[in-house]
């Protein structure tokens, strides 16, 4: 049993850190918009998903053109990933505007409804769409990056197996690491991340210091939304066949790798993130072997779930979030 | 606009006008059996029967009246009798989970978005009982007969029940909104668990689903039409209706909207929180699990895909379209979703079908209403929050006149004290 876990280790720490780093940056729209307005953003997920689709769209099209031919592979994967955080961009942007603001005096039931409403409505355009389009709603895109790299992991330990490394998760971890720091470096050293921080503090004051705290959140959707947009553009390259539902189930984790961060915490949620994902993945790997069988792999959606329960019980605020006791 | 005053304060014109509404409303079912329009009609009946300003005897009278008697009668002329009553039958079954939700959410104020999962509990304990599959862990003495069916609504009731209170535990130290997702996090567990559960014992027979459930019988009379069911779920609804009626205004039922209100502050006026938040999960929870099992000797087969996120998703808009708080509410919106989703969405899908065959229009199939489920329930959840959060029939507390209330106090004990002298005086 341990040899198999030992041995199957190199490959689990790979794919876990391919998946934490999707869950990670999911995790950072989250965590930015319970941070400013107190919301669980359910559409986020289907931001994502959006912007999956949205980059394959795109992909197709320049292959479709012949541009895919003669580009740079990594020219055009750019070309993509910022058209697709603009366009879901402001589609988070939008989203607010509408499905939101009207709602901010309102109780926190609805609009947390209201959210639930968004997503399932995105999640039937985008299927509708790509129905009307392609007569099927699952897409595969223009398989890219698919080189693979073999990690001669046995020559530094015997126990080890040689892993496989797919090029597409290189540039997945790579750019999500240069978008996480990028997002740090906004939100902590400009003028415009101290005013999010300040709306996050205390709306009513920061409006006071003349900060416009509409624009502020619009800002913040628009930043969380392209970063899930890029991330789910990200996804597609990496696992190749998208469907519509893919971003309910993806954003639910996501927002369990930010509470396990501390909600509201933005490197929280990156550290979060990656913790779920190497424990997703550890679990499918070898959660049948350890059990002989009782549990299967498909079991390691109930893992995340129960990870968020036990946080949520027993340590609320997360591992780096500071308690916040309670107004009366 | 006269019309409307003169028919809200005249009970002579609104008996007439329901009379004659129901009349002709049912010899229109009777006399044109395809008629969908006709059925959706004389149900509508209720709805105008709840609007009118009769006493409430009166006014379930008729309601029993026309959902006993008139309403099976009626459609019992034609080929579609059954797939009318099956309509019926979901309406009943929905309108009671509905219900069951109302009170976990709309009372209590816990967003609840896992509750389908209490109606899987109700299903697969009466399933796994009433056909082969409790021999594999059990002694060879299943499948159960029918008639253990009206023990197993109990004994599905309590385990739904039971459930509701095990997740409640651990899941009332969190509040708001993480509330919803835990609560989401634990439908999908239950799902995923039910679906893996044919390994290492075949408790549920996995995705494959449990077949062929003992349909339910009484003196050897067994219920297999939906016809038959019908009856069941009226009953079983009556009792429901009967309960939240009961617990709305009783201590529980204040103690709920307190704590839905202000959590500390019910708290402050000695509202036991955690009690409190139980015993609506429980109540709540107990309604979808007796309807779990009708559910699961309706359909005879069940499997994990009837249980999915989108079902909670669904009661969900019920409870909001109806008027989150409001039982006639919650009833009207169950009502009304259910009906679309089984009877306009799938006529409107074959009707447009035709057209497209007719070559009248084309119309792609990615378009077909019944696949807009998604998109519907999601535009009802947007513009209701937005626009009408309290739904179609707003929740009423009753008004009480503080002074009739004195005065009423005041001549109690004033009778109080008279009696007590006259027995002093008799003694």
């Amino acid at each position: 049993m341990i040899e198999h876990i030992i041995s199957t280790l190199p490959q689990v720490l790979i794919d876990g850190l391919a998946l934490g780093a999707v869950y990670a940056i999911i995790a950072l729209g989250y965590t930015m918009v319970y941070g400013i307005l107190e919301l669980i953003n359910f559409a986020h997920g289907e931001i994502f998903m959006t912007g999956a689709f949205i980059g394959t769209a795109l992909f197709i099209t320049l292959s479709g053109l012949g541009f895919l031919a003669v580009m740079p592979a990594l020219l055009a994967l750019l070309l993509v990933l910022i058209v697709t955080s603009i366009l879901t961009g402001f589609l988070g942007v939008g989203i607010e505007r509408v499905a939101y603001r009207p709602l901010r005096k309102a109780p926190k039931l609805i609009t947390l409804i209201s959210a639930i409403g968004v997503s399932f409505l995105l999640q039937d355009l985008v299927r509708f769409i790509t129905e009307l389009k392609k007569g099927n709603y699952i897409l595969t895109g223009p398989s890219l990056f698919t080189e693979q790299i073999s990690i001669k992991a046995s020559s530094i330990l015997s126990s080890f197996a040689d892993a496989q490394i797919k090029s597409s998760t290189i540039i997945l971890v790579v750019t999500a690491i240069v978008m996480m720091i990028g997002l740090d470096y906004f939100v902590n050293r400009t003028k415009w991340g101290m005013a999010m921080r300040a709306v996050a503090q205390d709306r009513d004051t920061a409006s006071l210091m003349s900060i416009n705290v509409n624009k502020v959140i619009s800002l913040t959707f628009f930043l969380g939304s392209a970063l899930g947009g890029a991330t789910g553009v990200l996804f597609a390259v990496q696992y190749g066949t998208i469907d519509p539902y893919i971003g309910f189930i993806l954003g639910l984790k996501a927002f369990t790798a930010a509470v396990l961060g501390g909600i509201g915490n933005i490197r929280g949620a990156m550290v979060g993130g990656l913790v779920l994902g190497l424990i997703e993945m550890f679990a499918a790997a070898n959660l049948s072997v350890i059990t002989s069988n009782v549990f299967t792999a498909e079991y390691k959606d109930v893992f995340a779930f129960i990870i968020l329960i036990i946080v949520l019980i027993y340590k609320p605020e997360g591992i780096f979030g500071k308690a916040v006791a309670e107004k009366v | 606009m006269k019309l409307k005053e003169l028919l809200n304060n005249n009970t002579k014109l609104q008996a007439v006008t329901l009379t004659l509404y129901i009349i002709v409303s049912s010899a229109a079912l009777y006399f044109s059996q395809k008629s969908v329009t006709a059925f959706l009609l004389v149900l509508a009946s209720i709805l105008l029967l709840y609007l009118t300003k009769f006493n409430n005897k009166v006014k379930w009278g008729i309601g029993l009246l026309v959902l006993v008697v008139i309403l099976p009668f009626t459609a019992s002329q034609g080929v579609a009798y059954e797939s009318y009553m099956e309509v019926a039958t979901f309406v009943g079954i929905y309108v009671a989970m509905a219900i069951g939700l109302n009170i976990v959410v709309g009372m209590a104020g816990l967003l609840d978005l896992g509750f389908v999962a209490f109606f899987a509990i109700g299903s697969y304990t009466y399933a796994i009982f009433a056909t082969a599959q409790a021999n594999n862990f059990l002694p060879d003495i299943f499948p159960l007969s029918g008639s253990w069916f009206w023990l197993f609504l109990i004994i599905g009731t309590l385990f739904a029940a039971i459930a509701g209170i095990l997740l409640g535990i651990p899941v009332l130290r969190v509040k708001g909104d993480y509330l919803a997702i835990v609560t989401l996090g634990f439908g999908e567990i239950i799902r995923i668990v039910f679906n893996n559960l044919d390994k290492p014992i075949n408790f549920t027979n996995g995705a494959m689903g449990i077949a062929s459930i003992a349909p339910p019988s009484i003196f050897g009379f067994e219920f297999v039409q939906s016809s038959q069911f019908y009856f069941i779920v009226l009953g079983i609804l009556l009792f429901v209706i009967f309960a939240v009626k009961r617990l709305e205004f009783s201590k529980i039922g204040r103690s709920w909207k307190a704590v839905r209100e202000n959590e500390i502050a019910a708290q402050a006026m000695g509202i036991h929180l955690v009690r409190t938040k139980l015993m609506a999960f429980a109540v709540g929870a107990s309604f979808s699990g007796a309807m779990g099992v009708v559910f699961a000797a309706k359909q005879t087969f069940i499997d994990p895909t009837s249980f999915t996120l989108l079902e909670s998703i669904t009661i969900l808009v019920m409870v909001l379209l109806g008027g989150m708080g409001s039982v006639p509410g919650v009833i009207l919106g169950a009502a009304v979703m259910t009906i679309l989703n089984l009877q306009v969405l799938t006529e409107v899908t074959n009707w447009l079908g035709q057209l497209n065959m007719q070559g009248v229009i084309s119309i792609p199939d990615a378009l077909s209403p019944a696949k807009m489920q998604r998109m519907i329930f999601g535009l009802i959840l947007v513009l209701f929050a937005i626009y009408r959060p309290q739904g179609l029939i707003p929740a009423k507390n009753p008004v009480f006149d503080e002074e009739k209330l004195k005065a009423d106090d005041l001549n109690q004990n004033e009778e109080k004290v008279i009696t007590a002298q006259q027995s002093v005086i008799d003694a």
